[in-house]
């Protein structure tokens, strides 16, 4: 049994109204229990697809005992309330485990920090790690303790003599029994208990088992509601063109003809975009294709993709002439070091700028009426975005409702607001609500991106083939802070980077810096073994040995890989491992380079130590996911500049994994004992280096810049052995 | 107006201008299910049936299938209390995540069984390539594709 402090004060009164209905008692501000003995858990984040209101809602009924056929879900309103104060705390703290005497007053610090940042995000891979471990389940076990004694006080017994199973509190000794829903309303006046006593693993009956999702059902039907489906009685729709090169603005518009097609409304110059509202989204995608706009020109409009290239390299130089790199870590004496190693490996590494391509294009409906403003769409952040279009309309937060649907993949995408505010602008020019949907071209030109980046790396080895120095340059750091450090064991390092100026905007992308720095680490341990002349698995293995959790990992994928078993000609196996978002994930990739240097990915073995898999299939789903993903990313994703501008705009030049390139993937989850680790970014920074390390495996080339399209990988080009 | 005959009701449609049957089939026909993805027929997220075969309906000018049979994701369930064969095989396999490109996804593959109830992983991939999964759950596609082929092969031995 563990012990968690509760935060002082029951903030369901102030709820209740949200989110509950007649008949039903709010326990608590995270669930609810209706007469016919249904408990609903009430989730705060968004469903794109990773099970959260499914894993979520597990992690409250197995504290609380309660019969998972009898359990339900409801999505949290965008209310302050809800404010996600675990998840903040998380991504503030970097960890989820305080010492239990800081907890009361770190809550209730964290608590009022988010409720002022307006911040209830689906994002970090943190929904089960933070809401999960410190709301729902703590809010599941309050409740049964509530339940317990309300029981106890109707009875006239001791608590200690009641047992609870499924929904119904049992009195063994008088065989007298009384369900949840009976009981509710009582319980509901008895004080919360300050330490609500949580089960430990062991204990467990619901999680780690794999319920069936509570979203799928809808998803096979086509009844699931995503954001681009909503309809608001007398909406128009509306489409947009965005000024192509960043920072440029609209310099004229014809508005003459277009105005005169069949059922275009209104064409509205927006200053750096042009809307054009209609009766459906083809006749205002006509209008607008039809459009003669002229954007001004800008100092950005000469920028190509090898300039910013070149200008990172440059900004790394100066830098690194004028002492200027900002300092990431810093431990032993690298100099030194560097001079006594026996051989010393260099290497640069080169990452594209990606984009999201989520499945559904953004877009957002508005409607801007009496003093208020309603917004349907599918948001990671639906609290943001109410307290950003209030900012925006200089409305009262309570002015602004979000109803927040279902998101077509978010991968961070749908962390931002752009084309929320877009929909608001337009909206608040009309009398009725407009429906804005971006075209596929304008979703992919006008993301905001995964940061393009170099790395120099340098490391020097002893006679042995050890490292004992380790010198890391980059571009740019974002979050998490730690995404840059590397988990072996080297006594000195030096690890640094620049922050130049960028035109291009950035955004948060699955796994964030991760995905860079899994593929750098990655690529380049590998780099150290090989000139170590030594199994790359191995020297992991053997820079690895203080840390148990990788040492088991390792021995995982190895054995479920069969890593040293013979492979055929042009064949390799290339390895990679990192611990992100709580999670340590190996991934052992099987490719085939033929002569005219095309990779195909047979097979990926993934291996993770999940500290407790909530519910293990919707883990190895998001295993699945990650990993195809982060292939996509690495054989073909590339987003590139020229004059200023995206080049690419649809699937045919920015194209991802179909089925016919997905590899078998075949995962195997550690239950470590530890708590849950996160699972919808953690396989993402790893494939590209798995991969890429398997090229050099099969034939002996180094593959240094992403994506593998790039690279000439022809019979005719490779080293002889 | 265009007469259009989706899961055997009859719709009158504003169809001016090359209009794709899929904003009709969404905005006029009130159906949602069917998704716009990415407007020419890369992503296979719009994919409906016509007269049984699949097509994209992003780039189908509604007037063109004026009088065919269009079956979108709304009409493949014999009837409302029970799922097809495929749709269940969706959900014992627990296939989808976000959700978005399912309903294409499910469209090729029920035209995929109807004219092959028994396909190699190779068929699998050729019918499939034209359907984008960016949740990438494609081991999960395939293998609901066989589960239901399975409940296709046994059901047809009773």
């Amino acid at each position: 049994m563990i012990g968690i402090a509760i935060r002082p004060g029951n903030r369901a009164s102030k709820v209740a109204g949200l989110i509950g209905k007649e008949g039903e008692t709010v326990m608590n501000i995270w669930l609810k229990i209706a007469p016919d003995n249904t408990v609903t858990a009430i989730i705060p984040h968004a469903e794109m697809g990773q099970g959260v209101h499914t894993a979520l809602a597990m992690m409250l009924a197995d504290e609380m005992d309660a019969d998972w056929s009898k359990v339900k879900f409801q999505e949290a309103p965008a209310a302050k309330e809800y404010a996600n104060y675990a998840v903040a705390k998380g991504f503030i703290a970097g960890n989820a485990d305080f010492p239990k005497f800081l907890e009361g007053t770190i809550d209730g610090i964290f608590l009022t920090a988010v409720k002022s940042m307006n911040f209830q995000i689906t994002g970090g891979s943190a929904s089960v790690r933070f809401t999960g471990q410190y709301a729902m389940r703590i809010a599941g076990a309050a409740a049964k303790s509530m339940l317990i004694q309300a029981a106890a006080d109707t009875w006239n017994v001791a608590p200690e003599e009641l047992r609870v199973d499924k929904s119904i509190i049992n009195h063994p000794s008088s065989k007298r029994s009384a369900t949840f829903g009976e009981l509710a309303e009582a319980a509901a006046k008895v004080k919360e208990p300050k330490q609500p006593e949580l089960k430990s693993q062991d204990e467990f009956t619901i999680m780690g088992t794999s319920k069936p999702r509570f979203d799928i059902p809808a998803k096979v039907t086509g009844e699931a509601k995503f954001g681009i489906d909503a309809v608001v009685p007398g909406m128009k729709y509306a489409t947009i063109k965005a000024a192509p090169v960043f920072g440029s603005k609209v310099k004229s518009v014809d508005t003459t003809i277009s105005i005169s097609q069949s059922g275009v409304k209104k064409i509205l110059n927006m200053g750096n975009a042009v809307a054009v509202v209609a009766d459906g989204y083809w006749q205002s995608k006509m209008a607008l294709d039809t459009l003669s706009i002229e954007f001004e020109t800008t100092e950005n409009d000469q920028i190509n993709q090898e300039d910013i290239f070149a200008g990172y390299r440059k900004a790394m130089d100066t830098a690194l002439s004028e002492g200027d790199l900002e300092k990431h870590l810093k431990s032993g004496d690298v100099k030194e070091a560097f001079e006594n190693a026996v051989n010393v490996i260099e290497a640069e590494y080169q990452l594209p700028f990606l984009a999201h391509a989520t499945m559904e294009p953004m877009n957002c409906t508005a409607w801007v009426h009496e003093g208020k403003c309603e917004l349907w769409c599918g948001s990671q952040n639906p609290l943001g975005v109410r307290a950003e279009i209030a900012e925006l309309l200089e409305m009262d937060l309570e002015n602004v409702t979000v109803h927040n649907q279902l998101l077509g993949g978010g991968f961070g995408r749908r962390s931002e607001t752009d084309v929320i505010k877009q929909a608001v602008l337009i909206a608040r020019e009309l009398d009725f609500p407009v429906k804005l949907i971006w075209s596929r071209e304008e979703d992919t030109q006008h993301d905001v991106y995964r940061e393009a980046t170099i790395s120099r790396m340098k490391a020097g080895l002893d006679e042995s083939g050890q490292p004992i120095a380790y010198d890391h340059q980059f571009i740019f750091k974002h979050h998490p802070p730690e995404a840059a450090d590397i988990p072996y064991d080297i006594p000195n390092q030096l690890i640094q980077y620049s922050s130049p100026k960028s035109f291009v905007p950035w955004g948060n992308w699955r796994s964030v810096d991760h995905s860079t720095h899994g593929f750098l680490t990655e690529s380049f341990i590998d780099e150290m073994a090989h000139a170590a002349k030594q199994d790359p698995l191995s020297y992991r293995r053997n820079l690895t040995k203080n840390d148990a959790r990788f040492q088991k990992v390792l021995d995982l994928v190895q054995e479920k890989s069969n890593w040293a078993s013979p492979l055929p000609a042009n064949w390799g196996r290339g390895i990679a491992i990192a611990q992100s978002f709580g999670s340590i994930v190996a991934e052992v990739a099987e490719v085939e380079v033929n002569v005219e240097g095309k990779v195909k990915v047979h097979r990926v073995v993934c291996a993770v130590d999940a500290g407790f898999a909530i519910h293990p299939d919707g883990f190895i789903a998001q295993m699945e996911s990650g990993i195809i993903y982060g292939l996509a990313a690495a054989m073909t994703g590339e987003i590139t500049i020229e004059n200023g501008a995206v080049v690419q705009g649809n699937f045919h030049d920015y194209p991802v994994t179909r089925m016919e390139d997905a590899p078998k993937i075949e995962t195997y989850i550690l239950n470590s004992g530890n708590p849950p680790g996160g699972a919808g970014e953690p396989s993402t920074p790893l494939i590209a280096p798995a991969v890429t390390n398997a090229i050099f495996n099969a034939i002996g080339i180094r593959v240094r810049q992403l994506p593998i399209s790039k690279n000439d990988l022809r019979l005719s080009i490779r080293p002889t052995t | 107006m265009v007469n259009l005959i989706v899961n055997g009701a009859d719709f009158k449609v504003e169809a001016e201008n090359g209009m794709p049957l899929l904003w009709a089939i969404r905005e006029q026909c009130g159906l949602t299910g069917t998704k716009f993805g990415c407007g020419i027929a890369q992503c296979g997220a719009c994919t409906v049936h016509v007269d049984g075969r699949p097509v994209r309906s992003c780039i189908t000018p509604a007037s063109s299938v004026e009088g065919k049979q269009i079956t979108t994701i709304e009409g493949i369930a014999p009837d409302k209390d029970t799922l097809h064969i495929v749709q269940q095989a969706w959900i014992e396999e627990q296939t989808p995540q976000c959700g978005y490109c399912q309903s294409g996804q499910i469209m090729s593959a029920v035209a995929l069984l109807n004219e092959n109830p028994t396909p190699t992983d190779a068929e699998i991939d050729q019918a499939m390539s034209g359907n984008i999964c960016r949740c990438g759950m494609y081991c999960r596609i395939k293998s609901a594709i066989k589960n239901a082929s399975q409940t296709i092969q046994s059901a047809s031995t009773l």
